[in-house]
């Protein structure tokens, strides 16, 4: 009886289901990406001469100097970080509340567009951009750049703070409103549980980003670790920043490790 | 007293839930409600405190009349009418106490709750209902720590908390199995017994509503098809409300535990005397 059944079966093309298509659509992504590739101009001339200045580079990686130019280090070191902390719990503590007002389970259609539209703008406008625009508003140094951390900080938090919310469990929202809880107490006691130990994370998360990110905007301007590396690359100190570098890879790694391990333990 | 008066109840899908829904549920009466899913169980009872909105009717809990209440005075009628869920529906990372004081959140104003500081009599009969449900060793474990029936035990005494002048219960013994399913159901009933507490129980074993409900509801599609005491729901009243099916089969293994049942019963009077 089993001669009855056939005895091959293939997974039915999914996407596409003629076999001409197929075969026209990846020959011709082929043929556009050999054309794109041919387009890109390579000065190899100016390759060596880069090859030769990033060769200088790594030696200063392998020899970095952390001490000649210590104080401007220490000193960007330290206003990175400060910068870093108040960005992120100022960002932290302003995008909760606008968190909240994008979850489309828990705040009403106007609030809820005001908030998403608060987080599209902070997200539609990276980095560099708004340091630049800040530096030109403020000046020089930390204050920008604290400025925009925040900024970015609010527009990261509030997304993902208001994607949790939106797929909390909902019966526990619901036997909560049963007892005649107020908003407030709703939030508290069936929401506040359940979202808690992501806010942590994505809390501790986008510490680590910020730091980061405070050495990139620096370079723009807006003070830090970033403004010191600037400086010593104009300056062709590689060793300096070798050392620099080296300090933000150390930082980035302990930050990663520790905001892991912290993320483990909240669940 | 609990009436509900030609209550509808259309989805904004234009799915009609409930249809000229009529029953009054005097002080003490356990009510078990059946049907098959989708029958609009569920709405119903979520209808009557307003988790879910009903087209038109009237609920009425005494001479107050839900329906046609506004934000604040819906919050302080909530406060009068417990709920127990399906799925316990405990917030899993607070204490087992939290969760049952959650029961005098109507109560309390926000900065009590906030700091979880609640008055002296709250907490004294939060400690009560647990004593009363068996977990007052559990009252410092988050929820998530404790068995299913554990859970369902903290629901009730959640709901108790409220001080209610109804119950509403939604598929209490759905996730639990057989034996604890009993263990609730008359956990359920006792204290309802107790404080003359009106409850409406949504249930889909109708071997156990009959077993411990005073009287029998049954939707199908959103009508009331069925309503009077457990005896007379006989075999051409559940085609009625399910469909045809053999029911006898069902009535045998009915008996037969209603059997080990009486049996359990007795052994436990047994094991009492012997103490």
């Amino acid at each position: 009886m089993s001669a009855a059944f056939p005895t091959r079966w293939r997974r039915p093309p999914q996407m596409i289901r003629s076999r001409a298509w197929r075969v026209v659509l990846a020959v011709g992504a082929l043929v556009y990406l050999t054309l794109a590739i041919g387009t890109v101009e390579v000065n190899w001339t100016r390759v060596m001469v880069g090859l030769e200045r990033g060769q200088r580079f790594v030696a200063g990686f392998l020899q970095p100097d952390f001490t000649t130019r210590w104080r401007d280090i220490s000193a960007g070191l330290v206003e990175s970080l400060t910068m870093t902390l108040t960005s992120t719990v100022v960002g932290v503590l302003i995008s909760v509340p606008i968190g909240v007002g994008a979850a489309r389970n828990l705040a009403p259609a106007w609030v809820y567009a005001i908030c998403r539209g608060i987080i599209a703008a902070s997200r539609a406008l990276q980095e560099i951009i708004v340091a630049i625009f800040l530096v030109a508003l403020f000046g020089f140094g930390a204050f920008a750049g604290f400025l925009t951390l925040t900024f970015a900080t609010i527009g990261f938090i509030g997304k993902l703070l208001a994607e949790d919310i939106e797929d909390l469990d909902a019966t526990q929202v619901e036997a909560i409103r049963a007892t005649g809880a107020s908003w407030l107490q709703v939030i508290n006691y069936a929401v506040q549980p359940q979202v808690m130990p992501r806010l942590i994370g994505l809390s501790v998360y986008r510490l680590d980003i910020n730091f980061r990110e405070s050495a990139v905007i620096g370079i723009v301007g807006a003070g830090g670790i970033g403004a010191t590396l600037n400086t010593s690359l104009s300056r062709y100190e590689y060793d300096s920043a070798g050392a620099i570098l080296l300090l933000i890879i150390g930082i980035v790694m302990v930050a990663e490790y520790a905001s892991g391990h912290l993320r483990r333990w909240v669940q | 007293m609990l009436s509900v008066e030609k209550l509808t109840k259309v989805y904004r899908t234009g799915d009609t839930a409930l249809t000229d829904v009529t029953f009054t549920v005097p002080k003490g009466q356990v009510v078990g409600l059946i049907g098959p899913s989708g029958a609009g169980k569920s709405t119903l009872i979520r209808c009557v405190n307003r988790l879910v909105e009903p087209t038109s009717g009237a609920v009425r809990l005494g001479d107050l009349d839900i329906t046609r209440l506004r934000a604040r005075d819906l919050r302080r009628a909530r406060r009068r009418i417990g709920m127990i869920f399906q799925e316990y529906a405990l917030v899993e990372r607070l204490t087992v106490m939290e969760n049952v004081l959650s029961g005098r959140l109507g109560y309390v104003p926000f900065w009590r709750s906030f700091t979880r500081r609640f008055p002296g009599p709250d907490i004294a009969r939060a400690f009560a209902l647990l004593d009363r449900v068996g977990l007052s060793a559990h009252a410092d474990k988050r929820a998530d720590a404790l068995s299913g029936g554990q859970r369902q035990r903290v629901g009730i005494a959640r709901a108790l908390e409220q001080e209610p002048d109804l119950l509403l219960i939604d598929e209490p013994t759905a996730s639990l199995d057989p034996r604890t399913s009993r263990q609730i159901m008359r956990l359920i009933v006792e204290i309802c017994r107790e404080s003359g507490l009106p409850a409406i129980i949504n249930i889909h074993d109708v071997v156990l509503a009959q077993q411990f409900a005073d009287r029998i509801i049954g939707l199908q599609s959103g009508r009331v098809v069925f309503d009077g005491p457990p005896a007379q729901l006989t075999g051409d009243a559940l085609t009625a409300i399910y469909g045809a099916e053999d029911w006898t089969a069902m009535r045998q293994s009915a008996a037969d535990d209603a059997e080990a049942e009486a049996e359990e019963r007795d052994e436990a009077r047994k094991m009492l005397r012997a103490l």
